[in-house]
């Protein structure tokens, strides 16, 4: 019976710890920015005027929501592979995190673009700006301005769902809580001082994301009210 | 079937089996305690409301996988003997406490406050108000988001596999160990989670149509 | 000189209800037509026809030297030579106004960024809101935020301009400031068609009036019109409008 916990142990792994992190939140922050391109355009997709394309992206979205990452992450990895798709375990890691992302982004993207008004689009219609312009100018910042609080809580569960990459050897901060945890047998202290390094994470990606918006979008910063 | 023997797809069935055999284990204890955490959230004095909410905050914001492992390998450091299924059902019901107390804190604040002080002129004592008035209205707004929910705990029951329990993933790693062929063994895999997902998924969102119209 | 529109036996339907029936007018160029009615009788059906964001069933309308009807319409051009301010000015929130004013001149007439702004100053100081370019239009009463409107379509040089009802959603007291802007472009010679419900500006303003009645042009002529109906249906909206 062991009621002694020891943190000195793990903690002398604090380079291979700090490595971790940063492998962590260079995955995190890939996927969202190539995510949230992705999400963009399937989402500009969705609620444009070809039918075809609004169908493919909303079989994307479902097949991604309704499957599990971890599921998602073996088809990249192992699947392709064996059909002569090969990918090392970070590329992979990133491009099942961003496929899997782009699909969330996507929706709450599309209900950003759904909740501009109609007559927002008459009026710039009127001052003679092409469907691109209205698009770039007149819907996508109001609408993602509108939606970056949704977008932030979903960047930052990416970010804790980046663990489950540990599961194809990417040595994000998961799988060097394994192995340390296997080297020193002081599993529980290594995993509450990995739970509270993802804890700092999460806080570090939410000022990240606040300072993106606050410079993206100067009415807020400005006026400090919502859209 | 394509390429798999008829023994590597029942043993890959008897793992889905347990996939839901899990869901369910997880949804029932962690929704038995993210109940009373959400009443404690609602009508708890201060500090106890402050400790839920910190509790809350702190599962949330814990990968679901650092919980499977601190339970799987932490529960033996305090002398108790684990198997896989009650580490993963444990680790489950407490990230998915979490999440229903808050769903259903938030429900129960749903219900107008109107109710309730209706129900008090009535001489309604608490007991009486929660069981007969604010509960059922609660459970009403509810069930959209906890069926939405449920779909998330069938998804999140495939890190069970990272803890050795033979769930479906844990199955088709077996099964791809044997056969080789991780792609038809994963893309089915995959199909059968969307076989028992996507129907949860389209439920929820057409109960939360209903709710609306209900509500108009 | 031709005129600047010319709206000859227009219908339009919307589903089971004719909304214009055989609607016939026309405006001469440096003009302001008034026209007038209740609500249903089809005005803004019929000046949302004039710059194309509805699309008619049967007829013909001419507007800036092009053909509606025609398929080689440039709808781009004709949002160039034709400017709408809507009942509820439909700002862009998200920019501020002189960024609202100028949007359109950067990315269609392509100005460049000190031609931008000089422009912004100019129209923002001809609808009295010069010191009010770096303001949102959530920080805009409702009249300030209208008078932006007008400058936004104003600042695409025009030759004709269209008013969708733009007082109606204003409080009582907001309503001079506007009025007295399109007094300004009236004097300035821009051409003008108001649906609007302000029947003591409609007087002062307008060279001629139309009142429109069930989707067809009941009676139309001069200011004077109104002080001589010859309809039943005209005296009757006179002697409630008023």
């Amino acid at each position: 019976m062991r009621y002694d916990l020891d943190f000195a142990a793990p903690l002398t792994y604090w380079p291979g710890l700090m490595a971790g992190a940063a492998t962590t939140f260079g995955l995190s922050v890939s996927a969202t920015v190539l995510g949230f391109g992705l999400g963009v355009f399937c989402a500009i997709a969705r609620t444009g005027r070809s039918v075809a394309a609004a169908r493919a992206v909303g079989v994307y979205v479902e097949a991604i929501r309704n499957t599990p990452l971890l599921v998602q992450i073996f088809i990249v990895y192992f699947g392709l592979a064996s059909v002569g798709i090969k990918f090392g375990a970070f590329t992979a890691a990133i491009v099942a995190l961003v496929i899997n992302v782009g699909a969330y982004t996507a929706e709450i993207v599309r209900a950003g673009i759904e909740s501009v008004p109609r007559s927002q689009l008459e009026a710039a219609q009127c001052l003679a700006l092409s469907r691109w312009q209205v698009l770039r100018h007149v819907v996508l910042p109001p609408a993602i301005e509108r939606v970056w609080p949704a977008l932030t809580s979903q960047y930052v569960l990416l970010m804790l769902a980046s663990s489950i990459t540990s599961q194809i050897s990417t040595e994000e901060l998961t799988a060097v809580a394994n192995r340390i945890q296997s080297d020193t047998f002081r599993s529980v202290e290594t995993y509450l001082i990995v739970a509270a390094a993802y804890l700092a994470l999460s806080l570090v990606m939410r000022l990240l994301f606040w300072a993106v918006g606050s410079m993206a979008f100067p009415r807020r910063r400005r006026l400090g009210t919502p859209l | 079937m394509i390429s798999l023997t008829p023994e590597q797809l029942l043993f890959l069935l008897r793992g889905f089996g347990w996939t839901i055999a899990l869901s369910l284990l997880a949804f029932a204890g962690g929704g038995a305690l993210g109940f009373v955490l959400a009443l404690a959230r609602v009508y708890a004095a201060r500090p106890v409301r402050t400790v839920v909410m910190l509790y809350i905050k702190l599962i949330q914001g814990t990968p679901l996988l650092i919980l499977l492992f601190l339970t799987y390998f932490g529960l033996p450091a305090l002398g108790l003997v684990v198997e896989p299924l009650p580490a993963a059902a444990l680790g489950l019901s407490v990230y998915v406490s979490a999440y229903l107390g808050e769903i259903w804190r938030g429900c129960l604040e749903a219900v107008p406050r109107t109710q309730e002080e209706a129900a008090a002129c009535l001489a309604l004592n608490w007991r009486q108000r929660l069981i007969h008035v604010i509960l059922p209205q609660a459970m009403k707004i509810a069930t959209p988001p906890t069926v939405g929910f449920m779909v998330q705990i069938v998804k999140n029951t495939s890190l069970a596999s990272a803890i050795g329990f033979v769930e479906m993933v844990r199955a088709g790693q077996m099964i791809n160990n044997a056969t080789f062929r991780p792609f038809i063994v994963f893309v089915l895999i995959a199909g059968l989670y969307f076989a028992l997902c996507y129907p949860l998924s389209v439920w929820s969102r057409r109960l939360e149509g209903k709710f609306d119209v209900a509500h108009r | 000189m031709s005129p600047i529109v010319e709206v000859d036996a227009v219908c339009k339907r919307f589903g089971a209800v004719n909304v214009l029936e055989g609607v016939s007018f026309q405006v001469r160029a440096g003009s302001v037509v008034a026209i007038i009615g209740r609500s249903g009788s089809g005005k803004s059906t019929a000046l949302r026809c004039i710059n194309g964001l509805e699309t008619i069933d049967s007829g013909r309308i001419r507007v800036c030297e092009q053909e509606l009807t025609s398929p080689r319409l440039d709808l781009n051009r004709l949002h160039r030579d034709v400017g709408i301010v809507f009942q509820s000015y439909n700002l862009f929130p998200h920019l501020t106004a002189e960024e609202n004013v100028m949007l359109a001149p950067r990315l269609v007439l392509k100005l460049a960024g000190g031609e931008q702004r000089d422009l912004a100053a100019r129209v923002l100081s001809q609808v009295g809101l010069a010191d009010k370019a770096k303001a949102y239009p959530s920080q805009l009463s409702g009249g300030q935020q209208q008078r932006v409107a007008i400058a936004r379509s104003l600042a695409m040089k025009p030759s004709l301009m269209l008013f969708d009802e733009i007082t109606s959603a204003l409080d009582p007291e907001l309503t001079g400031e506007v009025l007295k802007v399109i007094e300004g472009l009236a004097r300035d010679g821009m051409s003008m068609i108001l649906v609007t419900h302000e029947m003591a500006f409609a007087r002062k303003v307008a060279d001629h009036l139309i009142f429109m009645h069930r989707g067809k042009v009941w009676e139309e002529g001069p200011a004077a019109v109104l002080d001589a109906p010859q309809t039943d249906e005209l005296r009757q909206f006179l002697g409630n409008g008023l």
